[in-house]
């Protein structure tokens, strides 16, 4: 996601949406970036990479990936949240888009684990994202 | 956790940061992209900058998703985020970048996240088996 920060670094500034259109914007990038993150976590837990790499080597278990659908749809979802923050660094300056769409994206992460992968986030777990969130919001400050 | 595992982590947190900064650094060298010239692009593949980057985000994406087959996304995600706080201490000490007060905070809220969940389990473990025979790859059910 932040190689589309470096690509929008070279664009040149548009400054000219309301703030409910950036809160969308920024709220689609969270979307699908969560939204990929999920599916490819999903697909790498149903996968039995250990049984299938004693079975088929290394290349059997790439293929075994590359050829899972839900893999497939999480890597369309992280190309819908790579595009997303495109349009939207098109839009609005990138200091605002950038920390504000990776800090949100760990907090969205943390929920949707919890009831969709049903991980265990516990209370350390709840702490870390925030933690993280905050952190990565100042640094990229 | 073994050794093997901590080192894709460590991977997983400083390819992605580290193959952004090589991106960004050859994306300067060769300057702004336009839509009605798109061959340039290609060029820009050529630049030992941008495929280092290149072939960095591949090799953060194999371990991103190796790791995912051993630890939950609610642990992987902090952890390696750590890469930021190493990219920007190392933008510090070796190109000395001057860092502000409120980066500094976000360097020290970053760790003592990965802090918290470093010490805690990486995998949550289902009562119901969920993984797929060996032989499957691709299912009509799959989603």
């Amino acid at each position: 996601m932040t190689a589309a920060l470096a690509v929008a670094l070279l664009l040149p500034p548009v400054h000219s949406s309301s703030g409910w259109a950036i809160a969308s914007m920024i709220a689609a990038i969270v979307f699908f970036a969560t939204l990929g993150d999920l599916l490819i976590a999903s697909a790498m837990r149903r996968l039995d990479l250990d049984a299938i790499r004693a079975e088929r080597g290394i290349a059997g278990a790439s293929w075994a990936v590359v050829t899972n659908l839900r893999f497939v749809c999480g890597v369309l979802g992280m190309a819908g949240g790579f595009f997303s923050l495109l349009f939207a660094l098109s839009h609005a300056d990138v200091s605002l888009i950038g920390p504000a769409s990776a800090s949100l994206t760990f907090v969205s992460n943390a929920v949707a684990a919890k009831f969709f992968l049903h991980e265990n986030v516990d209370g350390r777990r709840w702490a870390a994202a925030l933690f993280v969130c905050l952190g990565v919001g100042l640094l990229s400050l | 956790m073994t050794t093997q595992r901590y080192l894709v982590l460590l991977i997983v947190a400083v390819t992605a940061p580290l193959g952004d900064t090589l991106l960004a650094v050859g994306m300067k060298q060769i300057g702004p992209v336009s839509l009605e010239h798109p061959a340039l692009l290609l060029h820009a593949i050529l630049n030992p900058s941008v495929a280092a980057g290149i072939a960095l985000l591949i090799g953060f994406f194999a371990s991103y998703t190796a790791a995912l087959s051993w630890a939950d996304l609610t642990f992987v995600l902090p952890t390696t985020s750590i890469g930021n706080v190493l990219i920007a201490l190392l933008s510090r000490f070796w190109l000395h970048e001057h860092i502000s007060a409120s980066r500094w905070l976000g360097i020290a809220l970053i760790t003592m996240g990965v802090g918290f969940v470093a010490n805690g389990s990486s995998y949550t473990e289902h009562a119901e088996p969920a993984a797929q025979p060996a032989f499957s790859g691709r299912t009509a059910g799959d989603l």
